[in-house]
């Protein structure tokens, strides 16, 4: 009888895809199906990161392809290291990551929190903060450049309301000290409820009955809130600050369009040096220094804080 | 030596009138890149005359100045097909020759007996040699530019501005013939009511992404004494670029940047520059001569309410202005250079150069500029011919463009952003240019 079942669950089992098509075992047919992908990866990432590395050594330049190359050793790397245009930039950098981040994270969280007591209306505001996401940056870079414009950009006419001061005065892209903040301003209106959205669903993740444990022991609402939401959403909002972090460490698209690096290099940040030395200067062999030095710099940070948001989601 | 324009109108009717030409297009066709702004619609409008007389149809590739350099530099780089004539800017002529991507044009001007003698002397320099005054031609000049000024004529002629200017200057108010004339002139519109509008002095070039603040600048250091190198020894820049005269030259440009171009005029060009004046923002407006047939045509700035003038002197009378413009060049990679060389010679024809000026595009050509009835064709075409005789050049290095990119850097550190002084700024392009000679191997 059992043997009769086996016989009949074997019969039924449909034969394994790969021994239909002769020669090719499972394993062989599952790589027959994913060696596209790893290929296109291999071709358009992992292929251009060595090359890079490569280039990186050499004083090749994109638009001298006659020219004899040179190997340079770690030239580059040393005089990228002592220049002090770099340096500022990346400065400027890490002022954008570090202001952008702080913003964001503390608007969005408390949108979310807000969000979070289900209010009657809080899925029309929900989708109403979601709006400057979902648009192009292009089109939110262009947008705010007119609204910046002294003298009839809206929002020169707003500040100069509230304080008094001339429209024409209030110039946020020409101003050396405002410039910055500008920028700041936009992509922190753009991505607080990218923000918002994930430290949602951290608090949406905290099951009911701990707030209940936590009602019938008395505890005020600041205590909750202390020992309750924000360490339980604390992994979601890291997670949240890496996205942001790296993201913005790369920021291009709002600068170029905002102010393209100026006033003077006030708001060059370091991926527009790296695009005016390589598609602008045409250094390739420099700028590939650089981008190798910027990879580096941003995969060793986001390393140690996943690791930090690893001992923060064990505990 | 324009790279960034928003032409967004020249840009839609060339797309239209290189889609009208295309559509009659047959195998033999020529494909002429250039940048996408009004003289090239007028080039269109041209060459359907060299299509009748060869029955050799044109296409045409026009990229908006935003990307022209990026998209045509790297086609020449990679040896592509696409362009069989380019028109090229001039500063690509350098690095165009060393690299190989033109075709030298010396035999072909001395069988077609087309001589450069005949054409202005400043734009055969500026858009055909290589290396500079050497009889080596690597295009034919095609599109003469250079920067100038116009100026709210009907605002000028306001009794009651004339007098005030009169009291409170003490020259007659009128187009400026010294920098120092201009600026007072600038200060005296700054913020100034106009027709119930507040009206400003004058706008200038300042923009950084590409070449803009370099180009206006430019402008103005030239005519204050500022030199590239030592004429006796090449790259020897010290004491010439970053010069006393230089210097205040740059502060110069600084303190008009400062008293009186509108509110956010931080990052502005040859867009932004007609955008101002055809506002009605400005009272004096700073751009290259290409600009002028369109703002004299404009309805409410136009006719007889603009005039133009020449760059003004500098403090010791010395007066340049910043040369632009392009020459046409055959494309070493092109299938077609037979074809491309009949436009060439087609192209340098007297008639076709007249008709060229007629239709908008500015002829380089002495037959047509030096005829007696030039001056009085157009009410800028006297500031044009006044302007092209005082003209100089930048680099036209084959690394122009890391040198640019210097130059954008410290003067808008200084000039727009207030960094450093004048003398920072100068020194600094001397350290810049000079690292860049160093690597090109030529320090």
């Amino acid at each position: 009888m059992l043997n009769r079942t086996a016989e009949n669950v074997a019969r039924a089992t449909p034969e394994p895809l790969a021994r239909k098509v002769r020669g090719i075992s499972d394993k062989g047919l599952a790589w027959l199906f994913i060696s596209p992908t790893i290929l296109l990866l291999l071709a358009i990432n992992i292929f251009p990161l060595f090359w890079a590395i490569y280039l990186s050594f050499t004083n090749y330049r994109a638009n001298r392809p006659n020219e004899v190359v040179k190997n340079l050793g770690l030239a580059n790397y040393q005089r990228i290291l002592g220049d002090k245009d770099i340096w500022i930039a990346m400065q400027t950098t890490a002022h954008f990551v570090f202001w952008t981040i702080l913003l964001q994270t503390l608007i969005g969280f408390t949108l979310a929190w807000l969000i979070d007591r289900k209010f009657r209306g809080h899925a029309f505001w929900t989708t109403l903060i979601l709006v400057p996401m979902m648009l192009s940056p292009a089109v939110v870079g262009n947008f705010w450049r007119f609204l910046y414009e002294p003298q009839i950009g809206l929002f020169a006419y707003a500040i100069s309301f509230v304080t008094r001061i001339p429209p024409t005065d209030i110039q946020m892209l020409s101003n050396v000290s405002l410039a910055p903040w500008s920028i700041i301003i936009v992509d922190t209106w753009m991505w607080t409820p990218y923000v918002m959205l994930i430290c949602l669903a951290g608090l949406r993740s905290i099951p009911e009955y701990i707030y209940e444990a936590a009602e019938v022991d008395r505890a005020s609402n600041w205590r909750q809130f202390w020992s309750i939401t924000l360490p339980m959403a604390l992994p979601f909002i890291m997670l949240a600050v890496l996205f942001r972090g790296i993201e913005n460490f790369k920021m291009f698209d709002m600068v170029n369009l905002l102010t393209g690096g100026g006033p003077g290099s006030t708001t060059e940040v370091a991926s527009i040096t790296l695009k005016r030395q390589a598609f602008e200067s045409w250094r390739t062999g420099y700028s590939s220094a650089f981008a190798i030095i910027l990879f580096v710099a941003v995969f060793g940070l986001a390393n140690i804080y996943v690791k930090a948001l690893n001992k923060v989601k064990q505990r | 030596m324009k790279s960034s324009l928003k032409l967004a109108l020249g840009l839609t009717s060339a797309i239209t009138a290189s889609t009208a030409v295309s559509n009659v297009a047959h195998a033999e066709d020529l494909t002429l890149c250039w940048a996408a702004w009004d003289p090239a619609n007028a080039l269109v409008e041209l060459s359907k005359d060299f299509t009748k007389e060869t029955g050799i149809g044109m296409k045409f590739e026009f990229v908006p100045w935003t990307n022209y350099a990026d998209r045509f530099l790297n086609e020449l780089n990679s040896h592509g097909k696409l362009c069989d004539l380019i028109i090229g800017d001039s500063q690509w002529i350098g690095g165009a020759a060393e690299n190989g991507h033109y075709v030298k044009l010396n035999d072909f001007f001395d069988k077609e007996k087309i001589s450069m003698d005949d054409f202005v002397p400043a734009t055969v320099v500026g858009y055909s040699e290589w290396p500079k005054n050497t009889p080596n031609y690597w295009a034919l000049p095609a599109m003469g530019d250079v920067v100038g000024w116009t100026y709210r004529k009907d605002w000028f002629s306001k009794p009651e501005l004339q007098k005030e200017f009169k009291e409170k200057y003490g020259w007659d108010l009128g187009p400026p013939a010294t920098f120092d004339q201009l600026k007072q002139v600038a200060e005296f519109f700054q913020k100034r009511e106009i027709d119930g509008k507040t009206v400003y002095g004058a706008s200038i070039y300042t923009e950084r992404g590409s070449e803009g603040i370099t180009m206006g600048a430019m402008d103005v250091l030239y005519s204050y004494g500022f030199q590239y190198e030592n004429p006796k020894k090449p790259y020897e820049m010290e004491g010439f670029v970053n010069s006393d005269k230089s210097v205040k030259g740059l502060e110069f440009y600084k303190a008009l940047y400062d008293c009186c171009t509108p509110p956010g005029a931080s990052n502005s060009y040859m867009g932004e520059g007609v955008d101002a004046f055809k506002s009605g923002q400005v009272a004096m407006h700073m751009n290259f001569a290409f600009t002028w047939p369109g703002l004299q045509k404009d309805e409410n700035v136009g006719g007889d309410k603009i005039g133009y003038f020449v760059n003004p002197k500098g403090p010791d009378g010395e007066q340049f202005a910043q040369l632009g413009g392009q020459g046409i060049s055959v494309v070493s990679y092109s299938d077609k250079q037979e074809s491309a060389l009949k436009y060439i010679k087609w192209f340098a024809n007297k008639d076709v150069q007249a008709k060229w000026w007629s239709l908008g595009g500015y002829s380089c050509l002495n037959a047509v500029v030096k005829d007696p009835k030039f001056p009085a064709s157009q009410p800028y075409a006297q500031t044009f011919l006044d302007s092209m005789a005082i003209v100089k050049d930048f680099w036209a290095e084959p690394s122009y463009a890391p040198l640019l990119q210097a130059s954008q850097k410290r003067f808008h550190d200084y000039v727009v952003a207030g960094q450093g002084s004048a003398k920072d700024a100068l020194d600094g392009l001397v350290k810049d240019w000079t690292q860049v000679f160093q690597d090109d191997g030529k320090m």
